[in-house]
Order: C-alpha cells, then structure tokens, then sequence
C-alpha cells in the first residue's frame, strides 16, 4: 500500500468533504480511518524494522556494556580493573576486554605498525577490523548469554583518534555503525597534564603511532605526545554529549571515585539479575 | 580530461587533480575469463606504448598473508571479514592505484570495490554501510562486467582448477550441503547485487558466453575512445 498524501489523512481533507451528504462523510471517514490505521501500523512496523537494521542486538540482550574512554594516565583501566573485581567478587558474571587486542588481527596490526606501512585510513580501517573480530566473537555472544562486558575503551577511542589523523568523523561513525551503545560510558576526564605527566614523568619509550608521530607535527616524541593527546582530548569533549558520557572528574583518591563508578553503576544496573547461577 | 572522484568522503589530503591515469575495472566470477582478458589487454596497451598497472584484491602488502590465512580457517565473523578486505583495498589504493594514476598509468584492475560489496551484502550486511565503508574509493573511468552464466561458471572452474573454491561456492553460508548446488545458488545471489549495481554504477556489460577474441574486440573498442580518442585503429574499425 501506498502512503497516502499528507491531505487527505488531515484535516482539509474533512473539511472538503463537509460538501458531500451525512451517508457519504460517515462511509468516507470509515475508509479513512481504515487506512489511517493501516498506514499507522505500517509506519510503525517500518520503524521497528529501521530499528533492526540499525541495531545488530535488536532483542534487547540481557547483557549490559560498560565502557570506559578518556586519555592514557586518565586513570580509567585502574578504574575499571576495580569495577571487575567488585563485581567479581559478589559472583557476578563479567568478562573483560581490551581495545587492539583481537590475536588474530593483532599480527597484522603489529607488523603494519612496526613497518610503518600504515596511512590514516588503512590506521583506521585495520582497527575497525580488530574490534569488529572481538565484537562478533565475545561481545555479542557474551551479551546474549546475559553478561556484563566491561570495555577498556570502546569505539569512542576510534572516534576520536581516526578523525585527529584526519578521516571524516562520518565516515568512522558509519564503519562503526554496526556496534551496539553501551549501557554506560564512563569517560575519565583528568586535565591534560594530569594525565600527560603521568604518563611522560616516566620517560618511556613511546611508540611511532602512541605518540602520533605519523602526523609529521615534529620530530620530538614527547612533544608530538602532548600535542596528539590534546587533540585527541577536545574530540572527546566534543562527544560528550552526543553519546551521553558520564563524567568522572579527577578529583580526590582512587578509592572516592571507584565508590562513584560502584554507586553509580548500581543504580543503572540491576545487579542482582547477573549473579552467576550456582548448584546448591 | 575527466576530472576523478570519489564515490563518498574519500582520503585525506589528497589532490585529485593530479591523478591522470586511468582506472579501468574488470568484474565477474572467478572462471569468466578475467585474466585472460587482463593479459591481452595489458599486451594491447603495451604494444600502443601505454604503461600498464595491475591491481586485484588480496594483493596488498598489508594485510594479504593474513587475509589467506583467515580464509583457510573461516573463523572471522563476517563484519570482520568485511572490514579486514576493505584494509586490503584501502592499502592498494593508496599505495598502488593512487601513485600510478599519478604518473599517469592505465591501471587494471582485476575486480574492485563491486565484488566486495556483493559478498559483503550477500552475506548480510547493509548496503548502506557498505556503500559508505566504501566511500572512500575513487570513482573507476569504466568498469566492464564479465557476465558468464552460473551452469558456464561451474564447468569452466573445473577446467581450470579441478574443483570448486570454497569461498567461490559460498560455502560458508549453508545455502546448501553439497558445494555444487551451493555454488550455484551462491553464484546467483552474488549476480543479483551485480544486477543493481549494473545500473547504478553504470556497468558496461560484456558477455562472457563466447570465445576470447571476441570478448577482447568488445573490450577493446570500449576503451580505445576512453584511452586516445585520436587513436587511428578508431577511424579504420581495425580492432
């Protein structure tokens, strides 16, 4: 069926039809009702099907996601390890996983990186590829099976790095359009130097990419560093409030803001639904 | 001069200006006669004193050691799957076919985004993540598609190989438990994307159900306009 054009289903249709006798206003408005309310039902059933289309995990797994984004040094995998282990330890069922870490595409990866072959778009691409493999391996079969996936980064990071080397951020949104929102993003929004300093008080060895070398701003690994992860920094402000990032604000101790994390995902997770299930 | 362009956003910094190539793409099934199109093309080109590049899929330095190997397995999902070729091509367009247009090459490739996109929405996913995945690649100056017939494809695969390809059969999706209905059945499905794709991509399409030399003349007097306009072979219908 055809949607019907905007004017007859409203009301100038009605009032053209004022013209004709009572009979033929109460059998014409019965067909219009009629197909209104067929139309309706096809517009929502269009809708739901969009959804599905949209939304790989359509039937509401009984899984939820955690992720945790925000700036090396922002101190969000302390804070998440500690999450783990809460709910570990009250027998939850949780599993853990890690960006880049897929051992299959991992080789590649390595070898692309250490060899330098890697532009911004295959840089891209090859990590969509990394976390497509642990997507379609342990994180939806884990969310269907009713666990809790906690994420050390998530496809913000992808967001956030790919479009500071360069590709369009509607090109990387779509690439990722295939994974599911998290339940909860909690982004560690540590100042800059905080997390710099942390980071770069040690001297380590940054690698070409960490240190966003490839970007060719300057030669000096800690100065690309600052510069790469400030930038990095505003793309995640930035996404803030698109995909609806709960803030941690480096403020106080560890153990504070792990009591923030604990009683903030305790009011949006109904725990007690992810106890593991144990033989009496 | 056509000026080249991208199907969507495209690279990065990149002038396209400069490309003075041209990109000249070949689909079909494997066993619809390719590569021997592609050799005597490139010895065509060759002889008219053009320089020739060839591109195909899985040929990226890469990630192709690592592309075989997931196919001997088939343990990659398939959106990892999809998105470990779209590396694949993304690595030979930038490092291959870009630098060749680029000093002015007539690059042939030997399938190219079409192909990719067919299997990938074959095998489930949408088109319109594919087709913006896929944004990224230049727009061809002509793609020809071979078109050989399913029952034709089957007997010319076991010319040449002695048996059916796995992937090629599609047998990864279970439309079948025995790899020659499923490699028909497969066959089709891919040949229904292609159909649409004809359109909206502006195929040229050439029969494949007949022998090379003519195929080769069809190829030919499509691409001598695009190539040298000027080219006197034109004039005196001398393909």
């Amino acid at each position: 069926m055809k949607p019907m054009p905007k004017e007859e289903t409203g009301v100038p249709a009605r009032t053209r039809l004022d013209v004709y006798d009572s009979y033929l206003l109460l059998l014409t408005s019965y067909f219009l009702l009629l197909e209104h309310e067929v139309f309706v039902k096809l517009a929502v059933l269009e809708s739901g099907l969009m959804m599905c289309r949209m939304n790989p995990l359509q039937d509401h797994p009984p899984g939820k996601l955690i992720a945790v984004e925000g700036l090396d040094g922002s101190g969000k995998s302390t804070q998440i390890y500690l999450l783990k282990r809460w709910l570990e330890l009250q027998g939850m069922r949780v599993f853990f996983t890690e960006w880049n870490s897929s051992v299959l595409v991992k080789k590649a990866t390595s070898k692309a990186k250490k060899r330098n072959l890697l532009t911004a778009t295959t840089f891209s691409l090859i990590h969509a590829t990394d976390f497509a493999d642990r997507y379609e391996r342990e994180i939806v079969p884990l969310l269907r099976a009713g666990y809790i996936v906690l994420a050390d980064r998530y496809i913000f990071t992808a967001f956030a790095r790919d479009v500071v080397r360069g590709n369009d951020p509607l090109w990387v949104r779509s690439i990722y359009s295939f994974a599911v929102k998290p339940d909860l993003t909690f982004f560690f929004k540590a100042p800059l130097e905080t997390s710099l300093s942390r980071i770069l008080d040690g001297r380590p060895t940054l690698k070409y990419h960490e240190a966003g070398l490839d970007m060719g701003w300057t030669i000096d690994p800690y100065e690309s560093f600052r510069i790469f992860q400030g930038k990095i920094f505003e793309q995640y402000l930035g996404m803030e409030k698109e995909f609806e990032f709960i803030p941690m604000e480096a403020t106080g101790t560890i153990e504070s803001q792990q009591q923030q994390v604990r009683n903030i995902v305790s009011e949006r997770i109904d725990l007690q639904r992810y106890k593991t299930l144990r033989r009496q | 001069m056509n000026q080249k362009r991208f199907f969507g956003q495209g690279l990065p910094r990149l002038d396209l200006s400069k490309l003075t190539g041209k990109l000249i793409v070949i689909e079909g099934a494997d066993g619809s006669g390719r590569s021997v199109q592609i050799a005597k093309l490139t010895e065509w080109l060759e002889a008219k004193g053009h320089a020739v590049a060839h591109v195909g899929l899985r040929r990226s330095t890469l990630v192709s050691e690592e592309l075989e190997q997931a196919k001997q397995g088939n343990i990659l999902g398939k959106t990892t799957m999809s998105l470990f070729y779209a590396t694949d091509f993304a690595d030979q367009l930038e490092n291959r076919i870009i630098p060749a247009l680029r000093a002015g090459f007539i690059v042939l490739a030997d399938r190219y985004i079409y192909t990719l996109m067919a299997r990938d929405i074959v095998r489930g996913s949408e088109v319109n993540w594919v087709e913006s995945l896929y944004g990224i690649a230049l727009v061809p100056d002509a793609v020809f598609f071979l078109h050989t017939g399913a029952r034709q494809l089957v007997e010319r695969n076991f010319q040449k190989n002695g048996r059916l390809d796995y992937w090629e059969s599609g047998m990864d999706l279970g439309l079948a438990n025995n790899m020659f209905d499923s490699f028909i059945r497969y066959q089709k499905k891919i040949q229904h994307e292609y159909k649409w794709m004809e359109e909206k991509y502006g195929f040229k399409v050439v029969n494949g159900n007949r022998s090379i030399q003519s195929i080769l003349k069809d190829f030919k007097s499509h691409l001598l306009p695009l190539i040298d306009p000027t080219d006197p072979d034109l004039a005196g219908n001398k393909l």
